[in-house]
């Protein structure tokens, strides 16, 4: 730190002290309370708060259906950017803005419009159902719900990086005699995989804390469909505030865990990219 | 290996980039492309290599038609102005990419490969920086591997785009008389784009100047620099002094110089004399030049003449009569050349 030091860029002082209580007071400090709260059950109440069966069934849903939501739109995502980028067609700034849709329409208004959709009287419900896939109030629909929200994720954190993807890179593999299929597995992927996994892990972290659109379509059964973001709520209703932060606390334990290694793994593949 | 170009065109919406363009490109020849930005050389070059293709007319490299040919296929070698390295490959496997792209069948053995791409790096002077990635050599650095890769598929036809652009002068001074030795001990056919006329003549066996999207003239660079065709060319090549005039049965009066005259085989009407600072002869006796400034460069003296409201210098070897500041002097334009003014297209 330099605070004392005269600077070429003057102002350090009260910009670092602005920034400091405002970090404390938005995030440092609820994030503290969370942290505190729960161990008043004791170490031992924590634990068996956050490792009953219906707890632990909702952890490993929401966790794994972000992740496999996520997983899922990468590759989509991916596709859309290219198309975005790379291509100008009738209709591009539309499509542009329907991308932003999940970010602007209220999640409650998705689940709903979604639920309506996948049920099996809906639109694309009642084609499904004679398939035998039942989407609405199953573990599929939160996969649904989650892939629609984290979307624009995906596709937002990689236009930047497509559109600046330098075009001779890949003109002059072709001119060495590579084919479009291998430029694009040894130049454009390994270039874009920073990237791809930020959106991953940007889609991943929506889809776990993801609430209105969810609870709509999932049907919320007990360690079936019942995300753990509803638990929590569902502890609070039952006025077990200690519960639902110990839940609260796995919860973001894990996020930051993974999102840390996303981190470092991306960090490793920036160094010569 | 030979390349002709047959009337190519090609335009880019309402933009012409080129207009027209034919040319024969001998094997082992290095040709280089000189004009203003715009001109279309970098476009002729990527028709060339592929990446851009003509609206009309022909590329044929080898006897070959490239019509239809996609860059992949046609084993031409293309070195970028930054050099489009592959960021996240070490240099070596930069060089090895050409082949590790080749199908299995025709794909030398790993340890074939490795040896190639040393070979390579030794040749480039750079055996020790295979293990590196292109950010943490320098420029100069860089292009030689950007040269190797395109080297490492064996091109017989290599093509350069600025390849000195992104330099600085004395890495690109080294780099210059490196490559013309490389090119010949290689046994290439090359064709470089650049705007450095000093470039151009000190590299190329001939120079094709554009212009527009045209091919203005081409030829040795001395025969360029002696005899150039038209205005453009001549002001292109090398400093130029101009003055206009009027011709007349067979001789050029200047405007500025009403006593001075030069003889031409150039049509009777306005006209523009183009004569080198060091072609200017300086002679003794009052006249319409004053001399305002004098330096002396090594063997040359460099004496800058105004005439009514123009100024120009004028090179002399060292010995040679010149006024003193303040003098005046006349001047012998008898080495101009004459060119009629209806030439005098803006570039």
């Amino acid at each position: 730190m330099r605070i004392a030091q005269r600077s070429a860029l003057p102002g350090f002082a009260p910009s670092f002290a602005v920034t400091l209580v405002w970090l404390s007071l938005i995030v440092l400090i609820p994030l503290a309370a969370l942290a505190l709260r729960p161990w008043e059950l004791g170490v031992l109440g924590v634990w068996r708060s956050v490792t009953e069966p219906r707890v632990v069934a909702a952890l490993r849903l929401s966790f794994g259906t972000a992740a496999l939501a996520a997983a899922i739109n990468v590759p989509i995502g991916l596709l859309i950017a290219w198309v975005m980028v790379r291509y100008r067609f009738y209709g591009r700034n539309l499509a542009d803005s329907l991308i932003d849709m999940p970010l602007a329409l209220p999640t409650a208004v998705a689940g709903i419009s979604l639920t309506a959709l996948f049920a099996p009287k809906g639109w694309i419900g009642a084609l499904l159902v004679p398939l035998g896939i039942k989407v609405a109030y199953t573990p599929l629909g939160i996969l649904v719900a989650l892939i629609f929200v984290g979307l624009p994720f995906v596709v937002r954190t990689l236009e930047p990086i497509i559109m600046d993807l330098p075009l001779e890179a890949e003109e002059v593999a072709a001119t060495l005699g590579a084919r479009r299929a291998q430029i694009v597995a040894r130049i454009v992927l390994p270039a874009l995989l920073p990237a791809l996994l930020a959106g991953f892990g940007a889609a991943l972290a929506r889809g776990v804390g993801e609430y209105g659109s969810v609870i709509f379509i999932a049907g919320n059964m007990p360690m079936i469909s019942e995300i753990a973001p509803l638990l929590i709520v569902i502890r609070l209703e039952q006025l077990d505030y200690a519960g639902a932060a110990a839940l609260g606390l796995v919860m973001l334990l894990a996020s930051f865990v993974i999102l840390l290694l996303l981190n470092l793994l991306q960090r490793r593949m920036i160094v010569h990219a | 290996m030979s390349v002709e170009l047959r009337d190519l065109r090609k335009a880019f919406g309402h933009v012409t980039a080129l207009d027209d363009v034919s040319l024969t490109i001998a094997p082992g020849e290095f040709l280089a492309l000189l004009g203003p930005s715009g001109s279309g050389k970098t476009t002729l070059l990527r028709v060339l290599a592929g990446l851009e293709f003509p609206d009309s007319g022909e590329v044929v490299i080898d006897n070959r038609s490239m019509h239809g040919v996609p860059a992949r296929q046609r084993g031409v070698g293309f070195v970028f102005q930054h050099y489009a390295l592959f960021r996240h490959m070490t240099v070596a496997r930069n060089i090895a990419f050409g082949i590790n792209v080749r199908p299995r069948h025709r794909r030398p053995k790993a340890r074939e490969i490795r040896a190639r791409v040393q070979s390579l790096l030794d040749l480039m002077e750079i055996g020790h920086l295979g293990q590196r990635y292109p950010e943490q050599i320098s420029g100069g650095q860089r292009q030689r591997v950007a040269l190797a890769r395109a080297l490492a598929i064996e091109p017989k036809l290599l093509l350069l785009d600025e390849p000195f652009g992104a330099l600085d002068a004395k890495v690109r001074k080294n780099l210059r008389i490196w490559l013309r030795m490389l090119h010949d001990k290689m046994g290439l056919t090359s064709i470089f784009v650049t705007h450095d006329q000093t470039e151009a003549m000190e590299m190329a066996d001939r120079i094709a100047v554009l212009r527009s999207g045209r091919i203005e003239e081409v030829g040795p660079p001395a025969k360029l620099y002696a005899e150039p065709a038209s205005i453009f060319v001549h002001e292109f090549l090398g400093e130029s002094v101009r003055f206009s005039g009027t011709v007349a049965d067979g001789r050029m009066r200047v405007d500025a110089l009403p006593d001075v005259g030069t003889a031409t085989c150039s049509p009777s009407g306005p006209a523009v004399a183009l004569i080198r600072p060091h072609e200017i002869g300086l002679l003794p006796g009052p006249g319409p030049a004053r001399c305002e400034r004098q330096e002396t460069l090594g063997p040359l003296r460099r004496t800058r003449i105004s005439v009514l409201d123009q100024a120009f210098d004028v090179l002399t070897p060292d010995g040679m009569w010149t006024p003193a500041v303040g003098q005046t002097c006349r001047l012998d334009l008898t080495r101009a050349r004459v060119y009629p003014a209806a030439d005098d297209r803006p570039g």
